[in-house]
């Protein structure tokens, strides 16, 4: 099964729908709850990212039998120094974005954590492509 | 309770001393600065996770004599600096907000 | 105990969901922060949030997390976009004028845990 989102830069208000969808695809599916907690945590980190940091961007998740994959990607800014972006603490999000309740660094760590792949790139002032992966 | 009792009873780190006589009475937990600039009131003590310049600046804009920083938080360079010039305690602790608030909470309410 | 008697102390009201009925052995911890992904890093089921963040971030967060139970603090009030989304995912909501460091006091007083 395949779904795909657009995501608004900076509209907060619509911000974890996609990730809000997929959750309910995956309960449906009877997936077990542990995996869909992980695979939806993951998701609306990456989901946020986009719409905290980003201009516009595009979500693409493939449901599969054996795994779940996401492609998040973003026009923006781009991330700088990838490595220090996924350092537990580190963030630069603007003050609007911090009194949306987010910018505690956590995002990347977070997806790392629940990913069984997660590979990132970006392109500083182009933009940001991330793949997680989490297996069934 | 004064700062320095605090300070000697809960697990805490002094990365700036300052107002160790200030009496607490009660602290304000927020990570979102325009609450704190809006409702926090002078002599409460700030537990946060925010560890950038403008917690330091608002501190002292809001006569807060001392910042907590949870979950082991490190301020950032220019959050000290600004700390230390502004003579505003920063304090940092291992614990996550709930249990340093509950701790503190029940620290100071127990003497009261 | 029934949630009754904490609800009572911390002076909430009970603005989406069945709270009132819900007992406190469904909720062994507590956790409290105003940054979702900060809250996100949660593994147990069995926590309530205590928050200042109002938004609707703050119900999806709880969505993603399996979080039941939310307790907004600062006299701040939901919205119905809010009190929607918590409805559909089977959310309960109190609202309180009490400080978020003041109701981590009163939970902590009757048993609720920390989760870290
Ligand atoms: N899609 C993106 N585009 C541009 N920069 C990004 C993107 N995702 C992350 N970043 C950069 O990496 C930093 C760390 O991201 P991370 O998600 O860990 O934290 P955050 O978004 O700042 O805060 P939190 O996720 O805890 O709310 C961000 O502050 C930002 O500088
Ligand atoms: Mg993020």
């Amino acid at each position: 099964m395949e779904f795909l989102f657009e995501i608004e830069g900076a509209n907060f208000s619509v911000a974890g729908n996609a990730s809000s969808t997929i959750k309910r695809a995956l309960k449906q599916r009877d997936v077990d709850p542990a995996k869909i907690k992980r695979i939806v945590v993951a998701l609306f980190e990456a989901e946020i990212n986009v719409v905290a940091h980003a201009d516009h961007g595009t979500i693409r998740v493939l449901i599969e039998d054996h795994q779940v994959q996401m492609f998040v990607k973003d026009f923006g800014p781009g991330i700088e120094d990838v490595k220090e972006a996924m350092r537990e603490g580190y963030s630069t999000a603007s003050n609007s974005v911090r009194e949306m309740g987010f910018g505690a660094g956590m995002g990347l760590p977070n997806i790392k954590r629940n990913a069984d792949v997660f590979e990132i790139e970006s392109i500083k002032g182009l933009g940001t492509n991330a793949h997680i992966i989490i297996y069934l | 309770m004064k700062l320095s009792e605090i300070i000697k009873n809960l697990d805490i780190v002094v990365l700036n001393a300052a107002n160790e006589d200030a009496d607490i009475t009660s602290a304000y937990a927020s990570d979102l600065l325009s609450d704190v600039m809006g409702n926090a009131q002078a002599e409460e003590l700030w537990i946060t996770m925010q560890t950038h310049k403008n917690v330091a600046a608002i501190a002292s804009l809001k006569d807060i004599p001392a910042v907590v920083l949870i979950n082991n938080g490190k301020p950032d360079e220019d959050m000290l600096a600004h700390a230390k010039l502004e003579n505003v305690a920063v304090l940092v602790t291992n614990l996550a907000c709930y249990e340093f608030c509950a701790k503190l909470y029940n620290l100071i309410n127990c003497e009261l | 105990m029934l949630m009754n008697e904490i609800i009572k102390r911390i002076e909430a009201r009970p603005v989406c969901g069945d709270v009132c009925s819900l007992r406190t052995d469904d909720f062994e911890f507590a956790f409290a922060s105003d940054l979702m992904s900060d809250v996100l890093r949660l593994t147990y089921e069995k926590t309530m949030l205590v928050t200042g963040l109002c938004n609707v971030q703050t119900i999806r967060t709880a969505e993603m997390a399996e979080i039941k139970l939310i307790i907004i603090c600062r006299g701040k009030k939901c919205d119905d976009q809010m009190f929607k989304i918590a409805k559909e995912c089977d959310i309960c909501l109190l609202e309180t004028n009490y400080s978020v460091y003041r109701v981590c006091g009163e939970l902590y007083s009757y048993g609720i845990k920390p989760l870290y």
